[in-house]
């Protein structure tokens, strides 16, 4: 059991790194697209074109695309991620200040998508095709269909404006103080949960009506087994497999939402670092930024994975 | 030529040696659909003696297993309306409110599903959901459950019980799980057992198998059983008694031997005939021609009338059941006229 779980996770990592590298390289791609150049902008208003060459040459930016490309991943693989062209910072350093807000909107809208999708759908299945039910489905449509920037300017007028129950803007380190942290998370987290409400909702009621309407359902109300029983223990456990795969999906979506997000409610997360990375053509903080980003993607859907061979009995552990 | 005696206008049960445990008396039952109520069941009487063996025979879409969920009270509570009695030792199972029907479902009366392959839970070990049934009707426990679980699997056969109890459906083969359903309906020792077509959906040879666990274990532990199935032949192995259905009636009842040397009804005559296991008669085997109406599309007339070989006009009324002698029942008038070919002749 052990030695297959190491297996599965060396296997693993191995489809992981092409992964890396694809999304790494399209990145470096697209960026060479955007007009402008690092070494002019670090030069300054009043630079002479030596002044220019001579910081290029510094950068490396004057050696082919491939081998700056190569080196990057090479160095990126061991761990570092080199530095910011702009600042000449480590992008590591960078990436762990900016993240964390990131991270800690979209951890929360998770868990606030999860704690209201869930009962929701369950509430939509078990009275399918009443009232409650065809509200439920609805709103959960409009819910994935509502551009997020948009509801998050509503949200912020009515819930910060208006009542002045939030914070409009900012962010507060977690480490330093969680409740305001919380306080100043909850309405980007609110905004970015909607998706994922209705996400959790929809799914969770359509796999758990299929479940009800099962033939082993049959069998459970042959053996006398009360709806209740049948709905928690045997409906539960087996939408669960359902679940965990839109859980895996609505945090990859929430993720890639908090990055615009961030915008609206001026946060200094890991999305402002990213545009601002593109607008300089700072190639190692946007590919580190990314990197790390499509890491974190990737190690929540192993864990997704992990729990399934745990929930399943179907899925073979190796 | 003695004037048959008509029961389904007064419904009175056949007579059996003992006091019937499951007295079906003027089943009906019909669903709401999509402009009016649909009729799938009319009119069905047969009862089940403790302990013994009936088989419910017919072709696809005759209402055996609108029947059988019936019994069970598993038809869907919106838009199901029924008709008659269903007696359970003397008490009208109809009358009983929905957490009544639970205390009975899996206790008294247990049922078996055509498709072990989906009639199985599955994300929990066989052995938990047999111990589950146990804990709904029991005060016992988890321990006891499991060794109770553990004696059902052995009683159906399985080998290496022990084993096997900790295993999920899909670790067992159809045979497996099929005695694995059997296990968790007769592990509360229910006195009526519903086998629905419970070996339709396996191999030749396990079949025979299932087949003789459920006659065994009929007749070890006194259960009732009452057979569903499309197959004459199967039925005719485990039952004493066989009661045919045709389009959402019974049409014709009696003792096992009686029927296949002699039916009394054209319809079961030509499911005989089709049988391959009892005609001689070598080439093709002659079935029945046409099709069973559809509910909703029922005759006013005698209901196989467009089938059948006999035909006459005195077809054309509803054709009511008929004591057509000691434990014999038809609904087809000419019954005695008929010289109906059975599996001898
Ligand atoms: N809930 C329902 N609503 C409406 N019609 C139904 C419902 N359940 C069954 N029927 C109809 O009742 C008829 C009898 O079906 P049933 O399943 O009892 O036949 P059967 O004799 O068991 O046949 P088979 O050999 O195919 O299992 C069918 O025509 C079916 O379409
Ligand atoms: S009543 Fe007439 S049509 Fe019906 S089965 Fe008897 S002979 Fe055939
Ligand atoms: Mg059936």
């Amino acid at each position: 059991m052990n030695m297959q779980l190491v297996r599965f996770l060396g296997w693993r990592a191995v489809q992981v790194l092409p992964v890396l590298a694809m999304a790494t390289l399209a990145i470096f791609g697209l960026i060479q697209l955007v007009p402008g150049d690092p070494a002019a902008t670090i030069a300054g208003e009043y630079a002479t074109a030596e002044n220019i060459e001579a910081i290029r040459r510094d950068l490396g930016l004057d050696r082919p695309l491939w081998e700056q490309y190569g080196t990057w991943l090479w160095n990126a693989l061991q761990g570092d991620l080199s530095n910011s062209l702009l600042t000449g910072l480590p992008v590591l350093d960078e990436v762990a200040r900016r993240l964390p807000p990131t991270l800690f909107i979209a951890v929360f809208a998770l868990l606030i998508s999860i704690c209201i999708g869930v009962p929701l759908g369950i509430l939509a299945a078990t009275r399918a095709d009443s009232a409650l039910d065809r509200f439920v489905t609805s709103v959960a449509s409009l819910g994935v269909a509502v551009p997020n920037f948009w509801l998050g300017m509503i949200f912020v007028s009515i819930f910060a404006l208006g009542f002045g129950w939030f914070p409009t803007t900012g962010a507060r380190p977690i480490s330093e103080d969680f409740w305001g942290a919380v306080h100043h998370a909850a309405l980007p987290a609110a905004t970015l949960a909607t998706a994922g409400i209705a996400e959790i909702a929809r799914q969770l009621r359509s796999s758990l009506i299929e479940v009800l309407q099962s033939q082993y359902v049959r069998t459970l109300r042959a053996k006398g087994l009360s709806p209740a029983r049948i709905l928690w223990k045997h409906g539960l456990r087996n939408a669960a497999l359902t679940l965990l795969t839109v859980i895996g999906l609505v945090f990859n979506h929430t993720l890639g939402a908090t990055v615009a997000t961030e915008a609206v409610f001026a946060i200094p997360g890991a999305g402002s670092m990213i545009v601002n990375a593109a607008i300089n053509k700072d190639f190692p903080v946007l590919q580190g930024a990314v990197f790390v980003l499509v890491l974190i993607v990737i190690s929540m859907n192993l864990i997704i994975d992990l729990l399934y061979t745990v929930l399943d009995p179907r899925v073979k552990k190796d | 030529m003695t004037s048959p005696e008509q029961i389904s206008a007064a419904p009175a049960r056949p007579r059996t040696d003992a006091a019937p445990l499951l007295d079906v008396r003027g089943l009906g039952i019909s669903f709401a659909g999509p402009d009016k109520r649909i009729s799938v069941v009319r009119d069905v009487t047969f009862s089940v003696a403790p302990g013994e063996c009936v088989g419910l025979v017919g072709e696809s879409g005759c209402g055996k297993t609108v029947t059988g969920l019936a019994l069970m009270g598993l038809l869907p509570v919106h838009g199901s309306r029924f008709e008659g009695q269903l007696l359970l030792d003397g008490e009208d199972l109809l009358t009983l409110s929905e957490a009544q029907w639970r205390k009975r479902r899996g206790r008294r009366l247990g049922m078996i599903f055509q498709e072990p392959m989906s009639a199985l839970d599955p994300v929990f070990t066989i052995g938990e959901q047999i111990g589950e049934t146990l804990r709904t009707h029991f005060r016992i426990s988890r321990r006891e459950a499991r060794d109770r679980a553990i004696e059902a699997l052995e009683a159906v056969g399985i080998s290496e019980p022990v084993r096997r109890h900790d295993a999920y459906p899909h670790e067992l083969s159809g045979g497996m799980r099929q005695r694995a359903m059997i296990a968790m309906a007769i592990s509360c020792e229910p006195a009526l057992l519903i086998a629905d077509e419970p070996t339709t959906a396996l191999d030749v040879t396990v079949q025979a198998q299932i087949t003789d666990v459920l006659g065994e274990l009929s007749a070890r532990s006194g259960m009732a059983m009452l057979f569903i199935s499309h197959d004459l032949g199967l039925v005719s192995q485990t039952c004493s008694r066989i009661v045919t259905m045709y389009a959402g009636e019974v049409v014709e009842m009696g003792e096992t031997d009686d029927v296949l040397l002699k039916p009394r009804h054209p319809y079961t005559s030509g499911l005989l005939r089709s049988l391959p296991s009892f005609t001689q008669r070598k080439g093709r085997l002659p079935s029945i021609p046409g099709r069973v109406p559809r509910p909703g599309d029922f005759p006013e007339t005698c209901r196989f009338q467009d089938r059948c070989a006999h035909s006459r006009e005195g077809c054309l009324t509803r054709q009511h059941l008929l004591r057509v002698g000691e434990q014999r029942f038809s609904r087809c008038h000419r019954s005695e006229d008929l010289d109906l070919p059975g599996v001898l002749s």
